[in-house]
């Protein structure tokens, strides 16, 4: 849910990367927390395991910049992708305003893709969001490695509904600021058009 | 959420006289997703952005647990450290966060908040009122061209 502070005129946005596990959601962030002026960024906060997986969530707090007069921020938040950790991606898709889903393109991946796509859309409902209204683009990662599906068989079955799509390379930036743009201009619209 | 200059005021005035009756070092107020609403004390050396968005994380996990054991809510979280202890009370769609230190105790931070959150209650009853029945805002003025502005490279 955003924020709107009249007060100290900014907006407050809440953007949530989904995906199943190791696809590359907290690369997304990592190197978004890299390649931004430290003015423009808050610390990243990384709860996770003694091995490196998300635990609980990942958290970078963005600024954009303004928009007549007010200050843009964007809290980026990243969900644990491993399937028995559903309880904790609930959590954290309360008050989002905007979704990536970051699919790994691996063809080993294509059940686990499909699988986190529908948890996604069914977590959604239960906090009273549809999958086909919130802002939400998609990102397909891992574009580099060999074993890459082709575009047309991800888009085929990940985007059906013919969102923004985005073809990454995570681990070298390729597509990250593409994806976040995206969904972060879809949240503005949102809320324009809400206002 | 919206949040009016007016109420913004009226809200930071009680977080204040919160922190300074309680003998806290500070006084945080947020929002049930962590965005942060009011702050006051010394909230110099803390990182409220984080702070707010682990207090939520916090808070969401520990409703769960609440959830699981059917119970409603526990309505408050106690954490006890060397010299700052964290005090952390749910109120509707709010969470109010006191930092003390020796310089205070438990049992007076209870008290005060106890009062600070029927005031904040009221405040926030206005609040919806008025988000209810909204005035045209700057925002529905913003363009697409501003928002494209906001992410040329």
């Amino acid at each position: 849910m955003s924020f709107i502070n009249y007060s100290s005129r900014e907006i407050n946005c809440k953007i949530v990367y989904y995906g199943p596990g190791l696809c590359g959601k907290t690369t997304n962030l990592q190197y978004i927390y890299q390649r931004t002026n430290p003015e423009a960024k808050g610390k990243m906060i990384s709860l996770a395991t003694e091995t490196e997986r998300t635990l609980f969530f990942d958290f970078l707090p963005l600024s954009l910049g303004e928009i007549r007069g007010f200050r843009t921020r964007f809290h980026l938040y990243t969900v644990p992708g491993q399937v028995f950790y559903d309880a904790s991606r609930k959590l954290i898709l309360k008050g989002v305003d905007g979704v990536g889903f970051v699919a790994d393109s691996q063809i080993e991946r294509t059940e686990a893709n499909i699988e986190s796509l529908d948890n996604l859309r069914t977590n959604l409902v239960e906090q009273g969001y549809s999958l086909d209204k919130i802002p939400y683009v998609v990102q397909y990662n891992k574009r580099d490695l060999p074993n890459a599906a082709p575009l047309d068989e991800l888009r085929q079955l990940l985007n059906p509904t013919n969102v923004p799509d985005f073809e990454a390379v995570a681990t070298k930036g390729v597509g990250v600021f593409e994806t976040l743009k995206a969904v972060a201009r879809l949240v503005l619209t949102e809320l324009k058009r809400g206002a | 959420m919206v949040m009016y200059e007016p109420e913004f005021r009226e809200i930071q005035a009680v977080c204040e006289r919160l922190q300074r009756e309680a003998n806290a070092k500070a006084v945080l107020l947020m929002d049930r997703n962590g965005q942060a609403i009011s702050e006051s004390g010394e909230t110099q050396q803390v990182d409220v952005v984080s702070m707010c968005s682990l207090t939520a994380g916090n808070v969401a996990a520990t409703s769960a647990i609440a959830e699981l054991l059917a119970e409603p809510e526990f309505t408050s979280q106690y954490h006890e450290g060397a010299s700052v202890h964290v005090y952390m009370a749910l109120h509707e769609r709010l969470i109010l966060v006191v930092l003390f230190d020796k310089r205070s105790s438990l049992g007076l931070v209870k008290l005060r908040v106890k009062r600070a959150n029927d005031e904040i209650s009221r405040i926030f009853e206005r609040l919806r009122a008025k988000v209810a029945d909204p005035e045209p805002t700057a925002l529905s003025d913003i363009t697409d061209d501003d928002i494209d502005a906001l992410f040329k490279d």
